[in-house]
């Protein structure tokens, strides 16, 4: 049986990519050897179109244990620890059925972390949808944010973070990329890479059924207005029984019967075998008659490319099996073993006693397609905002205005439908600038921030790149904690667009620059192609997650302001840059000018300044200037003690708008008592840090002497108004 | 003090549980739902989570769980039983305590941390408190909202058996400080004997300074002799 040119189309494949796969298998393929192809060379597992540019990415220190290529990136911090980490897109699938989408984004992302033999100890999102106005918006977020929930709640690891954002760019592709954060003894890992010939391929975890055939198909390819009936595509995920296999994998993990263990993720059993095999330069031979199937008549189309959840691909030492069966019918879990690992370096299917699929490993992996698309790179937007051409605004209107837009509201609603708290390890939750969690029994903890400028990257791609790990940098800093590297979410439109793959190509330049110079490698990440709808792309959002370590539990900082009488300052140099600023975006809704620059020399000293301030106990509490400039970052700080701010006028300014709306990156606030001020000076002088006194702490009035006055409640109920409103329509 | 932790599959305050219990020095063993005996225990506790998935209802399929059976006849023999959050579930689902945990009144899970008023002392759970103390405790539910008949409310009430009512940081116990629409704003409730507690506040996550208060820790003291 050969396939037919419809066939060949119906899979994602070009004629040119079945040509290929003709050589390599010698013959023409069936149906199931094609499926099996376009499951492996899709965008979604193959990294077709991105791979020769991710190669750019610093990927290696002397704490990286395992970079990008594994389940999940993993890292040294001390004492045997290591942390597990990595983040993962769930777009289309949570596009087409936003409950389910999100919460197996939520499963596939913690089992690539348990996956490794780390217990998961954190999660974290970032989340992006369309215009609140948008009629699909809520029902979207809602979902979406329930799924996340709901599947992190009941499994009982913390979700202790994340970012919530909205953009028209995102009404008809929605963004959701989950993060989770495993910890593992450093000597203790698990690696997907098969050894040893004649091992038993084991099957464990959840049943087959027919959801999620051709996810990563589908995940590979631009939405039109048909996508929803996309819908039997997306999988179902089962929460309880990930909870089972997490349990059962960890206790399987304790002795040494583990040679190698995936994920049955995107592609479910082809790429898990595949990617088994592959890695130990093996082959591999199952019978697909012993695979657990939950439904009658499953075929081997279906069951090979099943993405059903909650399933993994052990290969077990010899005379361990009955060992671990014990584990996994303890927690009531299948446990089979399916196939043994072969020297043919071939993928053989055997069904009802016949040989069903034959083909060489490599044609499936090593020798996928790799493109070199084409790219233009983007005009840089030089014009320069000038603040007098536009319509008059007093100052805390426009403060308030942007209090209350959707993306710079109070998100509570969202993180109280999280558990942050299950594990008792939860130093921080979210609302801060990261997310802190202790080492359980340690007194050392990590820090987590999830991070995106959409906005930035659209104006330009290469600084965006750059700033969103600075920005996740500083993050990690202003908690105290020592930034040590980061996982990413590259989200982008279609490849095969010569300006998206610009886009592309710049942001990737941009982080690679500063993650070379902070060093801050990237030890695992994603990259999402093709979200577009109707062949119009979303914004270039690549979204970073970044890890940190800290090593005093009494040197924790946040935002809250601590003290009536003390100081705040800003570190680093304003100079009222308002190009692509929430104060043009939230006021004038405009989008003019570049992003700001980053200087990252400036950016290592301000950040190490202030670290080195946090460890001392001078700085009480600190807050990254970001999206909204100084006093959007002061009303927050305020906003969350409920104390005031006397805030002062530059004294040798310029604009005030510029001045106290500007986002001029590598900025921070601290707060600290004033006799510590002159202790600072040195420090500051030491390191060329530039600094000033921005504001006092007072008791319930938000304030800048001679311009406004406004009590610190009526900042909060501003903060929490958009959401009130926005929930009470129908 | 010997205490028992019962696991059940899709229990995840377990450990939670048994850190608290370990830092005062309580011998605390984990027993698996499948085992058909109970240690001999001073303290039996029910963790929080999601037993077999909440699936059916909260708490209904733990309900029926080996070791269940041996619970109850602990807990009519007046052993100290102590359920939290899905425990506080799973001892209405097997007719330990009365009344029903209804979805929250929101319809939305909800996670964060609220204040509880005590209402009574005197029972051997809250004796290391004070009568009208407020503590800041977590909750994280989403069928937290218990509901029961007049009856039944009216012996809850008249004898002491609410021992904690959901209240806001000044105490005021009304419409604004409840989170789930709890009936009266119950946050726990008794057995007639007093040996049985159910409780949808976690009590385990407010007993580490590091993380946040130590509000919930009066509870184990007190169960110590």
């Amino acid at each position: 049986m050969t396939v037919s040119k419809d066939q060949i189309e119906a899979h994602g494949l070009t004629f040119d990519e079945y040509k290929k796969i003709k050589e390599y298998l010698g013959r023409d393929s069936n149906l199931l050897e094609l499926g099996i192809f376009s499951a492996m060379w899709n965008e979604h597992c193959s990294y077709k179109s991105s791979k020769v540019h991710l190669r750019k990415l610093p990927t290696k220190n002397n704490i990286v244990i395992q970079g990008p290529g594994e389940n999940a990136g993993v890292i040294d911090i001390g004492d045997d620890d290591a942390v597990v980490f990595k983040i993962e897109s769930h777009n289309h699938p949570s596009f087409i059925e936003p409950y389910q989408g999100a919460a197996t984004g939520v499963g596939g992302i913690l089992r690539d972390v348990f996956t490794m033999g780390a217990r998961p100890i954190a999660l974290m999102n970032s989340i992006h949808f369309g215009s609140p106005k948008n009629h699909k918006t809520k029902n979207l977020l809602s979902g979406v944010v329930s799924g996340i929930g709901g599947y992190g709640n009941s499994v009982g690891i913390p979700t202790v973070g994340g970012e919530t954002k909205f953009n028209d760019t995102y009404n008809e592709n929605i963004l959701v990329n989950a993060m989770a954060v495993g910890l593992a003894n450093k000597n203790k890992i698990f690696y997907s890479k098969a050894k040893g010939l004649n091992k038993a391929v084991v099957y464990v975890g959840s049943k087959t059924g027919r959801d999620g055939i051709h996810g990563a198909t589908m995940a590979s390819a631009e939405f039109d207005d048909n996508s929803e009936e996309k819908k039997p595509t997306v999988q179902v995920g089962d929460p309880f029984t990930e909870k089972l296999l997490l349990e059962a994998c960890l206790e399987l993990m304790k002795d040494n019967s583990i040679i190698s263990i995936q994920d049955m993720g995107a592609a479910g059993l082809t790429s898990s075998s595949i990617e088994m095999a592959s890695k130990g330069k093996l082959g591999i031979e199952l019978n697909l008659n012993k695979v657990p199937c939950r439904e009658n008549k499953m075929t081997p189309y279906e069951m090979m490319l099943s993405e059903s959840q909650e399933r993994m691909l052990l290969i077990l030492d010899d005379n361990k099996e009955e060992e671990a069966k014990k584990i996994f019918d303890k927690w009531d879990l299948d446990f089979v073993v399916i196939g043994k690992t072969t020297d043919t370096n071939r993928l053989i299917l055997n069904f009802d006693n016949k040989k069903v699929a034959d083909i060489p490993i490599a044609a499936l992996a090593d020798k996928a397609p790799l493109y070199e698309r084409k790219f233009t790179l983007n005009k840089l937007k030089k014009e320069k905002v000038e603040i007098n051409n536009l319509k008059k605004i007093k100052i805390e209107d426009a403060l308030l205005k942007i209090l209350s837009s959707p993306n710079h509201s109070n998100k509570s609603w969202i993180t109280d439908q999280y558990d942050q708290s299950v594990m008792c390890d939860t130093i921080q939750k979210s609302g801060g600038d990261s997310a802190v969690v202790r080492i359980h029994n340690k007194e050392k903890a990590i820090a987590i921030s999830v991070d995106s400028s959409a906005l930035y990257c659209k104006a330009d791609p290469k600084t965006g790149g750059k700033q969103i790990v600075a920005e996740n940098w500083r993050n990690l800093i202003s908690v105290g904690a020592k930034p040590l590297a980061i996982t990413n979410c590259l989200n982008f439109g279609s490849p095969e667009k010569t300006d998206v793959m610009g886009e592309f190509v710049d942001c990737i330049n941009g982080i690679k620059e500063a993650c070379e110079f902070l060093n801050f490698p990237v030890v695992s990440g994603n990259v999402s192609f093709y979200n577009e709808t109707n062949s119009k792309s979303i914004h270039p959002t690549p979204v970073i997650g970044g890890v940190g370590i800290i090593n005093d539990l009494k040197r924790i900082t946040n935002i809250k302001t601590k003290e009536n009488g003390n100081l705040i300052l800003v570190v680093g140099k304003t100079i009222g840059h308002l190009g692509q600023s929430a104060f043009l975006y939230e006021n004038f809704a405009m989008n003019s000018g570049p992003p700001p620059e980053i200087n990252l020399l400036n950016e290592k000293n301000n950040g190490l300044a202030v670290l080195e301030l946090i460890k001392k106990g001078i700085a009480l509490s600190v807050h990254d200037i970001s999206s909204g400039g100084i006093l959007v970052s002061l009303a927050e700080m305020s906003m969350s003690s409920g104390l005031g701010l006397k805030i002062f006028k530059p004294k040798k300014l310029k604009n005030l708008y510029e001045y106290f709306f500007g986002e001029d990156q590598g900025r921070y606030l601290i707060e600290l008592s004033k006799n510590n001020l002159k202790n600072i000076e040195a420090l500051f002088k030491k390191n060329n840090v530039f600094h000033e006194i921005v504001a006092e702490v007072q008791n319930d009035t938000f304030e800048i002497e001679g311009l406004f006055s406004l009590k610190t409640k009526d900042l909060q109920i501003c903060n929490n108004k958009w959401y009130e409103d926005f929930n009470a329509i129908n | 003090m010997k205490s028992s932790v019962i696991v059940f599959p899709g229990s995840n305050c377990d450990r939670d549980i048994a850190v608290a219990l370990k830092k005062l020095q309580f011998k605390t063993s984990m027993i698996w739902h499948k085992e058909t005996e109970l240690p001999k225990s001073d303290l039996i506790v029910i963790p929080g989570g999601f037993s077999y998935g909440d699936y059916l209802r909260s708490g209904a399929i733990a309900a029926k769980s080996n070791i269940l059976t041996e619970v109850i006849s602990a807990g009519k023999k007046g052993s100290l039983i102590l359920g939290i959050c899905n425990g506080f579930q799973i001892l209405i689902e097997c007719g330990l305590l009365k009344g029903a945990l209804l979805r929250n009144s929101g319809l939305k899970f909800i996670s964060k941390d609220i204040q509880v008023k005590i209402l009574s002392n005197k029972s051997k759970f809250f004796k290391k408190y004070k009568s009208g103390e407020i503590l800041k405790l977590n909750i994280a539910h989403n069928e937290g909202n218990y509901f029961t008949n007049k009856e039944h409310l009216d012996e809850l009430e008249n004898n002491e058996l609410i021992p904690i009512k959901y209240c806001d940081r000044n105490g005021s116990i009304d419409l604004k400080s409840n989170p789930n629409g709890s009936i009266n704003n119950i946050a726990g409730i008794f057995n007639n004997k007093k040996n049985i507690l159910g409780m949808m506040p976690h009590p385990e996550r407010m007993s580490d300074k590091v993380l946040s208060s130590e509000d919930g820790l009066g509870l184990f003291l007190s169960l110590m002799n």
